[in-house]
């Protein structure tokens, strides 16, 4: 899950005495103008969970309430990589002396904690890796040994960081700490600066925290900013299921992450659309009925695959899920199955039996009717 | 270890459970050897004839087994994992999904300690079909897994088993199946899955079942570069659309690996023939295997690359 930035600021850095910007939260321009009362010269910035937000011009000075105002006015109408913006955060202007990178990100390939840094910090940070990855300095981390401050003075070595090194330093062994506090994926500053002052402040900073962690990070987690989902997205979320709206009018329902998109593919391949993601993956196979429901309510659906490959999920349990959802909702829309693996045979009957459906042997088959009969 | 063998002996942690029972179940009839159980309430009882301890140390000290599966939920997988490792399990696999990311690089880090093989997280086993399985496969399904020369290496436990049903009925059996895992930081990649599949004799075509993200697709790659056996590819993903990132991280990290694009150029550079639907897969491991066979052995390599 994402957190926007003024979220991120005040309930990750501000508390492990990492320095952030004087700033406050508006959601209108007349807060905006008050707020430069308090604040004076003030960045206006759109609170969005994406990384876009500079470049889309979520970002703007004001040297006046007047001007603060009317930033605020053209930022909040505005949305930006698919979020709409309901807040800016409104921040002091500061005498920046030098822009640097400093991250924490849980490094995948590797199975580590990962902590980057470079003297070129701002947004040109992932060129600047492309072209010249010397410039990004890198130190996995052996989780059970950590990070401190020691740690990043050695990662820092040889930089010319003159008077700021120590306090850098230890932004980079807090921002580690606060990586493993809140199990986040990401913890990222950039730019953090070093003022003209000599103070080292986090300008900005993105925050992902790990989902499969919300449980044991209750107050943070509640925090998280709202994904753009559709109603129906939104209703599949809230059941637990994992449901995209797609562009297309062919249906899909299937078990597993690989085996969805696999659908998804094959429909692509036969020259169909698809018109929605939905995993019952998992502990998921037991809400067949739910995820029926979600993927005939979606418009402009014209025909249905269901597809059904039982390792771990029950094509049984799936089947029975399906045959009740059907019964109860009497959809019009054809549909098509394709159903191996765990349950096979019981799965198979069930259809024949209370549908009146023969599924189809071969995967494709299913797919390319299903495609046929959108058109 | 990463081939499943018959004579391996197996602990299962969780094994009361609904899933563990029924799993465990279906593992003992298809000639998997369950040596002991773990459930601390339960200990001194024995579950479906299998004898039950108090923890996996404890397993370990009385009975002795090679490899150790968890059925256990994600907030208690981080203790019994350690508690796996800890005992000296050779391979220990990991089948929850939603482990905390966290608490799964703390894994691997006593597993790297201890020189434990890790087959997951999120994982759907192993089947070795004619020997056995451990894991949630329908490994005692003989529609979907037979004995044969094929290695099937696969991200995911369903589109995994699609295409090892795709297999069996257009006649190829499978040597081994290797679930690496869903989960982006996995004990086991594709590559060394890759290699286990390379050095063993009852192998002689491999096929990677993979997906979009990640880069282990990428550096499987690097590897089948120079194999003589055929690889054959399929790769889930390429109508999903793109995942919203966030920081600039994940780009300094990765770089470009894990579109479709990248990884299917990546296996069509090493000379794998990648499927565009999972039926293509069996055709294209028989074309292989044929290929295979007319080519004088030292040279087989070679000619696929070049030819």
């Amino acid at each position: 899950m994402n957190f926007v930035e003024h979220v991120a600021k005040a309930k990750v850095l501000a508390p492990a005495a990492i320095a952030v910007p004087r700033g406050k939260v508006c959601g209108s321009p007349e807060q905006a103008a008050a707020a430069f009362a308090d604040i004076g010269a003030c960045v206006v910035k759109a609170q969005v969970p994406t990384g876009k937000r500079g470049k889309a011009g979520g970002v703007r000075t004001a040297a006046s309430a007047t001007e603060a105002a009317a930033a605020a006015r053209a930022i909040l109408a505005m949305s930006i990589d698919g979020y709409q913006v309901e807040q800016v955060l409104i921040e002091e202007c500061l005498d920046i002396g030098r822009e640097l990178y400093a991250a924490v990100v849980s490094d995948f390939g590797a199975c580590r904690p990962l902590v980057l840094f470079s003297t070129e910090g701002g947004m040109d940070i992932e060129e600047v890796a492309a072209v010249r990855p010397e410039a990004v300095r890198r130190r996995p981390v052996e989780i059970d040994d950590g990070f401190a401050e020691a740690d990043a003075h050695a990662m820092l070595e040889g930089l010319d960081l003159g008077a700021a090194g120590t306090a850098i330093a230890r932004v980079l062994a807090a921002l580690y700490a606060v990586y493993r506090e809140r199990d986040a994926e990401l913890v990222e500053v950039n730019p953090l600066a070093v003022l003209k002052d000599g103070r080292v402040v986090a300008l900005d900073c993105k925050l992902t925290l790990d989902d499969a962690a919300a449980f044991r990070q209750g107050e943070l987690a509640a925090m998280a900013a709202r994904e753009t989902l559709t109603a129906l997205e939104r209703r599949g979320a809230e059941s637990g299921l994992k449901f995209i709206e797609l562009a297309g009018n062919v249906g899909v329902l299937a078990n597993g992450a690989g085996l969805t998109m696999t659908t998804m593919d094959v429909i692509r391949h036969f020259g169909g659309e698809p018109a929605n993601f939905l995993e019952i993956g998992g502990e998921a196979y037991t809400k067949a009925e739910t995820a029926l429901g979600l993927v005939l309510s979606r418009d402009g659906v014209k025909s249905l695959v269901i597809n059904f490959c039982g390792a771990f999920a029950r094509t049984d349990v799936m089947a029975e899920g399906v045959v009740q959802a059907w019964e109860k909702l009497k959809p019009r829309v054809p549909v098509f199955f394709s159903i191996h693996g765990t349950g096979e045979e019981e799965a198979v009957k069930l259809v024949r039996e209370r549908l009146g459906i023969e599924p189809f042997d071969v995967m494709e088959d299913a797919v390319k009717a299903a495609v046929e009969a959108a058109r | 270890v990463i081939i499943f063998r018959q004579h391996h002996r197996v602990l299962v942690q969780g094994i009361t459970g609904k899933q563990g029972t029924f799993w465990t179940e279906k593992m003992i009839a298809c000639g998997t050897r369950v040596v002991a159980g773990v459930n601390p309430k339960r200990a001194g009882e024995s579950h479906g004839g299998v004898p039950i301890f108090a923890s996996a140390a404890e397993a370990m000290a009385r009975v002795g087994y090679d490899v150790a599966v968890m059925f256990i939920p994600p907030s208690l997988a981080k203790e019994a994992a350690l508690d796996a490792i800890g005992a000296g399990v050779k391979l220990l696999v990991v089948l929850t999904e939603h482990i905390p990311v966290h608490d799964v690089m703390t894994i691997h880090a006593a597993a790297r300690r201890q020189g434990t093989r890790i087959v997951g997280p999120n994982t759907a086993g192993l089947v070795t079909p004619g020997e056995g399985f451990v894991g949630i496969m329908p490994g005692h399904n003989a529609k979907v897994f037979r004995p044969g020369p094929v290695g099937v290496i696969s991200r995911s436990g369903s589109l995994g088993t699609l295409v090892a049903f795709n297999l069996t009925r257009a006649g190829l059996g499978q040597s081994a199946f290797i679930g690496v895992g869903g989960d982006p930081m996995v004990g086991t990649t594709t590559r060394d899955a890759l290699a286990a599949l390379d050095r063993d004799e009852r192998t002689k075509a491999v096929v990677i079942v993979g997906e979009i993200g990640g880069s282990m697709e990428e550096q499987a790659a690097e590897y089948a570069a120079g194999m003589s056996k055929p690889v054959v590819a399929f790769l889930a993903g390429r109508a999903s659309p793109p995942g919203k990132k966030m920081g600039h991280a994940g780009a300094i990290v990765t770089g470009t690996a894990g579109s479709y694009a990248s990884k299917r150029s990546a296996l069509e550079q090493a000379g794998i023939v990648v499927g565009e639907t999972p039926c293509e897969i069996p055709v294209a491991v028989a074309n292989g295997l044929a290929a295979r066979a007319a080519a004088p052995a030292a040279l087989g390599g070679a000619a696929r690359r070049h030819g």
